[in-house]
């Protein structure tokens, strides 16, 4: 038993190290002071001064934070229907394919999708641009809020909406007034994956962007390709940084009304 | 009580509808089926239909690149007159030119190799948070999680600094006198391979993690008390229970990996082939929009069989789920 | 309470032609798919009484208070409420309410507006509102508990709020899907006089759904036994226990022995028997089986006594070997084989603290039993 869990911590460790060290570098690099990546020259903050005076930076986040609300916020809308068809309705007409078309754009590769909606820009006449990114980046991620919104609805207890009826209630304000205050953080967190999938988005924008609407990771990508510089690093550290800061404090708080809970079912078992 | 209601409500026909008494009236039930199912229709299946007509057109020196020119501004009926313009010859174009066949052997081999090691770091890895103490297991999963929502190509470019000939690795290397000069790691092969492994792995240890968590672990006891010493416990009982997990995670890794195209652009430098970069130079260098129609034409047919794999897998989970 | 109690008493619309049905199930079949969950089923519930559905699980018995409550709808037949027809009311528009098995609580509001859900939706005042939340509150005992979340409330609390939740509308009928379900033993024992009481004084008429026969018999005017989406009788407990209509309720609520049987002969007021293996037994007329039928009579284990010598005023008497023993505490089951090999159940009451000269294993030991013991039933 005892060499197992050696065994267990020992792989975790690993793990975890493999999973990290690489950003932590990238992290601790965007405070070098000397121009050359790997070489520390000492502590410093300038390259993320230099990086709020790069006006091209500064303008492809704004884009990409506007794509990512936008799409984020039609992909939740979205995301939650086809998750109440896939679960709610288990007998209609092209179901199989309904599902097919929710589950196929989690592994399809990007570059298909990508160059597959560009062709359907061009063949109906849509200029590209912010707002063939924006339905783009709509269509993948709503399939993502699919599962994450369907999962919670499968162990949804059907009898509270029954029993919202049974009290009167009619269907629409027992969806509204049940069922939707009920999967609320489903959904939330199907909101924040669509943003972030939305925000670290290469491929599928490449393809489907056009002048003017330059998102941040294509920004940051034409850069890479020129070499390794402490300025990407800086980018890549707020980048970072919003989204963990995001992620961390939403699951603290998940995990603290969590613990309350389990302390409030405990008090009320004793009492 | 309101008995008003229910005069109200006996004036209904007598032929009732059974979807009255589930959630929603008709026009509700369908808003909810047709809104996402059109969406996707529009814009999920009816570009890959574009996709395979415009992989049997000609390159042309225009905007749009190729000719026939499709355009739904003529109506449907334009869109199939141009079918009889359209021919094969990108599909021969692909098997004469001995490069794409390479790219695609090579693209198949390459996440092959990379699924199977994403496996083997994986499983360690899913197996301690799944017998760590409940307490952390949420913690840990979290730390897995984590890194899949920092940006895929920040997670990519982080390794260049590390794998470059003066990169982090080799430095520590040369200062530990493990070797003498620089290792050659970026723009090979084993840097893709290292790329599609670190990228990946939260999406094998995740399903591989949630079938280890939901393991009896008292069939562990049991194989040990009739006699069992623990690795053949693990082969004969835990891995095989491990196995819906291990196939999800598998093609999660595998089909994307397929098409990858950010981990070899960055990593795998201009010598290597796989067949996302193809397409996308294809497209982005060569304006060739019929030729990398075909070829994505080509990678969608590769891909359709661990594709639908998944979607089984999914829709099991669902129904287990219920 | 005591005149509650002779209410009870005296309450018994089922024996009266002219009392008039409240709730009616008229030749109801319900379908799923190939599944028939309820077969051609009628059955009549009177105003004011608490009815149980009594039977395993998939016998159709929840099946019908779904129905009742308007989630699923008949394939055919009827179902009559106070007079009218429930077809096509949907179940935000039937005057009934049900409790659910899960207590399916809103879990993001709190006790009281769950309990004033019902109320809002018919638009009662708010006021109002207010004032039948508090009398709802205090019905259950629940006041100090107002503000809070169902998670923060214990097992017992939670099927309160339940409970107050359903009756709040003051329904004509409150279904109750085994309501008692998720408490523990002792709870629910407490909690089955309790919802006695409530109904007495609320004057609902109660519907509820059980596997547990003891909950049926303690709580239920009458029982309806059902078993593959049919009735197999329906009657008071005492009648179910005690005059058990086929060898299925007979053995589904609580133990019997059966004997397997011809009738050798009637006589002005018994009949006698010719058990399987020779065994002669007299029972008083309660059938009309016919000399030379096949029979099967069958007997509840307190009714038959046990002893060591042969008692000698006994009309049946059959001896055997004991087999086996158990002390329950307060009182002690004894299987009894008989020579002719037949297992017998019979249990004695420990009205003394001690025995003398206990029976214990492979002893020799008399059953006996007078002749209005059991029941005859077809075989």
């Amino acid at each position: 038993m005892n060499s197992w869990s050696r065994f267990n911590v020992t792989s975790i460790v690993l793990g975890f190290a493999f999973l990290y060290l690489p950003i932590v570098l990238l992290i601790v690099f965007s405070f070098n002071e000397s121009k050359l990546v790997t070489v520390w020259g000492g502590f410093s903050t300038k390259w993320y001064v230099s990086l709020f005076h790069n006006q091209g930076l500064m303008d492809a986040t704004w884009v990409t934070a506007r794509v990512g609300v936008i799409s984020a916020t039609v992909a939740t809308v979205l995301g939650t229907l086809a998750a109440l068809t896939l679960t709610r309705y288990t007998r209609f007409r092209g179901r199989v394919l309904f599902s097919g078309m929710v589950f196929a754009p989690l592994v399809m590769p990007e570059v298909i999708t990508g160059l597959s909606l560009l062709l359907l820009f061009v063949a109906v006449g849509l200029d590209r641009g912010f707002l063939t990114v924006t339905l783009a980046h709509i269509t993948l991620t709503m399939c993502f809020v699919a599962v994450v919104v369907q999962s919670r609805l499968v162990s949804f207890d059907r009898s509270l909406e029954e029993a919202a009826m049974d009290l009167g209630a009619t269907p629409a304000k027992t969806f509204f007034q049940i069922t939707l205050p009920v999967i609320l953080p489903a959904i939330v967190s199907g909101w924040m994956l669509a943003f972030t999938l939305s925000l670290d988005d290469l491929v599928i924008a490449s393809f489907t962007s056009g002048p003017g609407a330059t998102t941040l990771p294509m920004k940051i990508y034409s850069q890479v390709r020129l070499g390794v510089t402490p300025e990407i690093n800086a980018a890549c550290t707020i980048l970072i940084a919003v989204v963990a800061v995001g992620v961390i404090v939403a699951s603290i708080a998940n995990k603290r009304r969590e613990v309350q809970r389990q302390l409030d079912e405990r008090a009320a078992q004793r009492g | 009580m309101s008995n008003i209601a229910v005069t109200d409500a006996a004036a209904l026909p007598t032929v009732a509808k059974p979807f009255l008494t589930r959630l929603g009236t008709g026009f509700f039930n369908r808003l909810v089926i047709i809104v996402p199912y059109l969406w996707l229709l529009f814009f999920f299946l009816i570009p890959f239909v574009i996709v395979f007509k415009i992989s049997l057109s000609q390159t042309a020196i225009a905007m749009p690149p190729y000719t026939p020119v499709l355009d739904f501004r003529d109506g449907v009926s334009g869109f199939f007159s141009g079918f009889r313009d359209l021919n094969f010859d990108n599909y021969v174009w692909l098997t004469q030119d001995a490069l794409y066949f390479k790219a695609y052997i090579t693209s198949v081999v390459i996440a092959a190799i990379s699924t199977v090691l994403t496996l083997i770091v994986g499983y360690p890895i899913a197996y301690g948070m799944a017998r760590a103490p409940a307490t952390i297991r949420p913690t840990l999963l979290m730390l897995v999680i984590l890194p899949f929502w920092t940006s895929f190509l920040i997670r990519v470019y982080a390794w260049i600094g590390i794998l470059k000939p003066e990169g982090l690795l080799n430095q520590l290397l040369l200062s530990l006198h493990l070797i003498n000069q620089p290792l050659v790691i970026l723009n090979t092969y084993t840097a893709i391979f290292i790329g599609i492994v670190y990228s990946y792995l939260p999406f094998m240890v995740l399903p591989l993690y949630s079938s280890l968590e939901k393991m009896d672990y008292s069939l562990i006891e049991a194989a040990k008390d009739l006699g069992c010493p623990p690795t053949s416990a693990f082969w004969k009982i835990t891995f095989p229970l491990s196995l819906p997990g291990v196939i999800a995670g598998c093609l999660l890794v595998f089909i994307p990996a397929v098409g990858e195209f950010v981990i070899p652009d960055l990593l795998g430098g201009s010598q290597t082939l796989m067949i996302g970069k193809t397409l996308w130079n294809e497209f982005f260098a060569n304006r060739d929009w019929p030729v990398s129609s075909a070829v994505a034409v080509i990678l969608l047919l590769l891909l359709t069989v661990p594709i639908m794999l998944f979607q089984q897998a999914q829709a099991k989970a669902q129904e287990q789920g219920k | 309470m005591k005149s509650l109690g002779s209410i009870r008493r005296d309450f018994a619309p089922w024996n009266d032609p002219s009392a008039k049905p409240y709730i009616q199930f008229d030749s109801v079949t319900k379908k799923f798919g190939d599944f028939t969950a309820v077969n051609n089923l009628s059955l009549t519930i009177f105003e004011r009484e608490f009815f149980a559905l009594l039977g395993a699980s998939g016998c159709g018995k929840s099946t019908l208070l779904r129905m009742l409550a308007g989630f699923e709808e008949p394939t055919s037949g009827r179902i009559l409420l106070d007079g009218q027809d429930l077809r096509g009311i949907p179940p935000y528009r039937r005057p009934v309410n049900m409790m659910f098995q899960s207590y399916a609580l809103f879990p993001h509001m709190t006790v009281e507006n769950n309990i004033a859900f019902g109320l809002k939706q018919e638009g009662m005042p708010k006021s109002d509102i207010e004032k039948r939340v508090a009398e709802m509150l205090k019905l259950v005992k629940l006041e100090q508990f107002a503000k809070r979340k169902p998670h923060q409330l214990s097992g017992g609390q939670r099927q309160r709020v339940a409970l107050a939740r359903s009756v709040a509308k003051r329904p004509k009928v409150l279904l109750l899907d085994e309501p008692l379900g998720a408490l523990d033993k002792k709870l629910r024992e407490e909690t089955q006089f309790e919802l006695m009481d409530l109904q007495q004084e609320l004057g609902l008429t109660f519907v509820v759904v059980t596997h547990d026969q003891e909950e049926a018999m303690t709580m239920a005017d009458r029982i309806a036994i059902m078993d593959k989406g049919e009735v197999m009788q329906v009657a008071t407990p005492a009648e179910v226990y005690e005059a058990p209509a086929s060898r299925f309720v007979a053995h589904f609520v609580g133990n019997v022995n059966m004997f397997e049987g011809k009738v050798a002969e009637r006589a002005a007021n018994t009949t006698r028997i010719t058990g399987a293996t020779g065994a002669q037994i007299v029972v008083e007329n309660s059938t009309e089986s016919k000399a030379g039928s096949d029979i099967v009579f069958a007997i509840r284990p307190e009714k038959i006594k046990v002893s060591s010598k042969k008692p000698t005023d006994a009309v049946n008497a059959l001896e055997g070997e004991v087999y086996d023993v158990a002390y329950l505490g307060d009182m002690t089951v004894y299987h009894i084989r008989l020579d002719d090999g037949q297992i017998i159940r019979a249990s004695a009451l420990n009205a003394a603290r001690v025995t003398e000269d206990p029976l214990t294993w492979n002893d020799r030991a008399w059953v006996s039993f007078r002749p209005d013991a059991g029941v005859v039933l077809a075989r």
